[in-house]
């Protein structure tokens, strides 16, 4: 056996790859069959599924028409989980903008600064990462709430008469999700910034470029693989975050994450849960298709 | 044109602010007029404040204090996108992202020349510096030799005023280098148009110039046609820099008229003619350049003083001949291997007379 090992370049391979390889097959490829199977079959009374299964297409039918369930009241609304779905992803489309307007002016400082402190701004910004996302994210409730930091500033500095209301709002959670991925967007676009090359942008200036059409026509397009890859490592955990929708939004604010969340706790649902997570996980695979497909362009007409 | 002159910079001031809080002056009070139409090098070594002149020119850097005018025009605090000259980058800073004939249409582009007159421009551009058909590539594709003449179409294709070169062909090996001189010279004598040529390389700006200033330590110390600057240098750093120089140091012993005696401290005296006045008992350097010494040839009227061969070095076209006079200077002697066959003339250890006419020198003082 040994031996075989020894001479055998495959078999060397596959007893590096296996371990791993094992690992994702049982608790990541088996467990989203299992989730693929729950999407089909009708839901059980008390949570989990009904038992021998019985196979149906209504849990992806409810998405597109809330009230093709049984349980659907009169005053029920048609198109209530496609809603939720668009006000997911606008809300991370919104996120995502922010994310890059203020992360690719931060890169681009952070990348222009001495060797020396351009290391320490950048462990300023992942420092956050170190704690704990849900006490983070509490600390930044307190912030926004009516007796908070900031509405205490604001009604001591006679700028308000009275608390405004930032806490449990879409704006609360759009601050939340911000506060919480922009580190995802600076540390992609830091990457592409850094390696960008300054001088071009003076030889675009020599060539009478005004600095916003340099900007756009040099080093835009120089560092876009590094915004794309921002796109993504924002977009897609923000369309399905729940955790910051939650805290910050009071329940108030329903993304899919939260809907999601729900069908597997109080809705005992599980089927309709695990088809919604599947489309989720469509949409994202179509986002990051796009995405590899994009840059795998842009490396080809770069090299 | 408002002006004679192509570039001139008055009282040029360039200050940094150091890592370590201190100032420096990379560009001190610089005062230089380029002609129109001139090849023009900065020459210096690294850290002279030449390519920060340059720099300034083109409007990437604003000087601290004085001013720069472009064809007459005041532009010292122009911003470089509206200043009517072009540069070409050391490491030619081509656009990867687009292709060569976007690179070169770049300038027209911005200016708003249309689409088919750009192509049309940029083709030319591409004939001019003998790349025709290469429109489609990439700078990847393309050799150093190959981008650094993109570079260069890139600059003239828009025809500017003045073209600023800084160090265009310093990542070139020897050969391709000493090819692009050539061409560049050429091509700026068909073009018309000014250039600045920024270089550490003394043999590169004797070949192409037609004038050059020597820089050090951010001063213009000399500006002149080349052989000016090799023949009459006007200081111990220029003549050092620019070719070979013995510096021979000695005490004026008595100056009459343009005639100047300097004792050399053990050997004995030498004449030299100089323009200038010296008292006696002033510390000089005689600077003598190895080729204007001759050995065991005596000059009538000249120098004429013994030494001691004491080094022999054979460099193919010449032989360096390392000679100790009595009072203990060392001179190097060029001699040129002009025999059809080659033999060593002086070998070590044997007395021998180095002589030099009274005009070849020059004293200098600092």
């Amino acid at each position: 056996m040994l031996k075989l090992f020894r001479r055998n370049k495959s078999a060397q391979l596959f007893g590096l790859i296996s371990p791993g390889a094992l690992w994702i097959l049982l608790f990541f490829n088996l467990p989203l069959l299992i989730v693929l199977f729950i999407s089909f079959v009708e839901r059980g009374r008390a949570g989990g599924i009904k038992l021998p299964p019985v196979y149906t297409l209504e849990n992806y039918s409810q998405l597109f028409n809330a009230c093709s369930s049984q349980f659907a009241g009169p005053e029920c609304d048609p198109f209530l989980y496609i809603g939720i779905f668009g006000h997911s992803v606008r809300i991370a489309l919104v996120v995502t903008f922010w994310c890059i307007l203020l992360g690719y002016p931060l890169s681009y400082f952070i990348s222009r600064q001495r060797p020396v402190w351009r290391d320490a701004l950048m462990i300023l910004v992942i420092i956050p990462f170190w704690t704990n996302f849900l006490v983070r994210t509490y600390a930044l409730k307190q912030v926004l709430a009516t007796e908070g930091l900031l509405n205490s500033l604001f009604m001591g500095l006679h700028l308000v008469n009275q608390p405004l209301n930032l806490l449990f709002n879409e704006f609360a959670v759009n601050v939340g999700l911000l506060y919480g991925y922009l580190p995802f967007a600076v540390l992609p676009m830091y990457a592409s910034i850094e390696k960008f090359d300054h001088s071009l942008m003076e030889a675009a200036a020599d060539l009478g470029a005004p600095p916003w059409r340099a900007f756009l026509r040099v080093m835009l397009p120089m560092t876009l693989p590094g915004v794309i890859a921002a796109l993504v490592l924002v977009f897609v955990p923000v369309v399905g975050a729940f955790i910051t929708p939650d805290i910050m939004g009071g329940g108030k604010i329903e993304m899919i994450g939260t809907l999601i969340n729900r069908q597997f706790g109080v809705s005992r649902n599980w089927p309709f849960g695990s088809a919604m997570s599947f489309i989720l996980m469509l949409m994202v695979l179509i986002g990051v298709i796009a995405y590899f497909r994009s840059s795998s362009e842009e490396t080809r007409r770069t090299m | 044109m408002a002006s004679e002159f192509a570039i001139e910079m008055q009282d040029v001031l360039k200050q940094f602010i150091t890592p370590e809080g201190g100032i420096l002056s990379a560009v001190n009070h610089v005062t230089m007029q380029i002609k129109d139409g001139e090849f023009f090098s900065l020459l210096g070594p690294s850290g002279c404040g030449k390519t920060t002149s340059l720099r300034m020119i083109a409007g990437f850097e604003l000087p601290t204090a004085g001013k720069i005018f472009i064809h007459g025009k005041e532009m010292s605090q122009v911003p470089a996108f509206q200043r009517p000259v072009n540069t070409v980058f050391q490491q030619y800073a081509l656009f990867p992202h687009m292709t060569v004939e976007q690179n070169i249409g770049f300038g027209l582009e911005m200016k708003g020349v249309a689409r088919e007159e750009r192509s049309q421009r940029v083709s030319e551009a591409l004939e001019m510096v003998r790349l025709p058909g290469m429109e489609m590539r990439r700078p990847k594709q393309l050799s150093g030799g190959q981008q650094q003449r993109i570079a260069l179409a890139r600059a003239l294709v828009n025809k500017p005023e003045v073209l600023l070169l800084d160090e265009p062909l310093g990542a070139l090996d020897l050969k391709l280098r000493k090819e692009m001189q050539l061409e560049l010279k050429t091509l700026q004598r068909e073009v018309g148009i000014t250039f600045i040529y920024v270089t550490h390389d003394q043999e590169e700006a004797l070949t192409m110039s037609d004038r050059i200033a020597v820089m050090s330590k951010g001063v213009a110390l000399q500006i002149g046609k080349p052989e000016e600057i090799y023949e009459r240098p006007a200081s111990k750093f220029v003549a050092d820099f620019i070719g070979e120089t013995n510096f021979i140091d000695g005490v004026v012993k008595a100056q009459n008229g343009s005639t100047v005696e300097v004792e050399l401290d053990g050997t004995g005296v030498v004449c030299v003619e100089s323009s200038r006045t010296f008292t006696n008992g002033q510390q000089v350097s005689v600077a003598a350049r190895p080729e204007k010494l001759r050995l065991n040839s005596e000059i009538k009227d000249g120098n004429n003083i013994s030494g001691r061969v004491e080094d022999v070095i054979y460099i193919g076209t010449d032989t360096h001949y390392g000679v100790r006079f009595a009072g203990g200077q060392k001179v190097r002697v060029r001699e040129q291997n002009v025999n059809q066959e080659y033999h060593q003339l002086f070998s070590p250890g044997q007395e021998v007379t180095v002589s030099f006419t009274r005009t070849s020198p020059r004293i200098l003082t600092e």
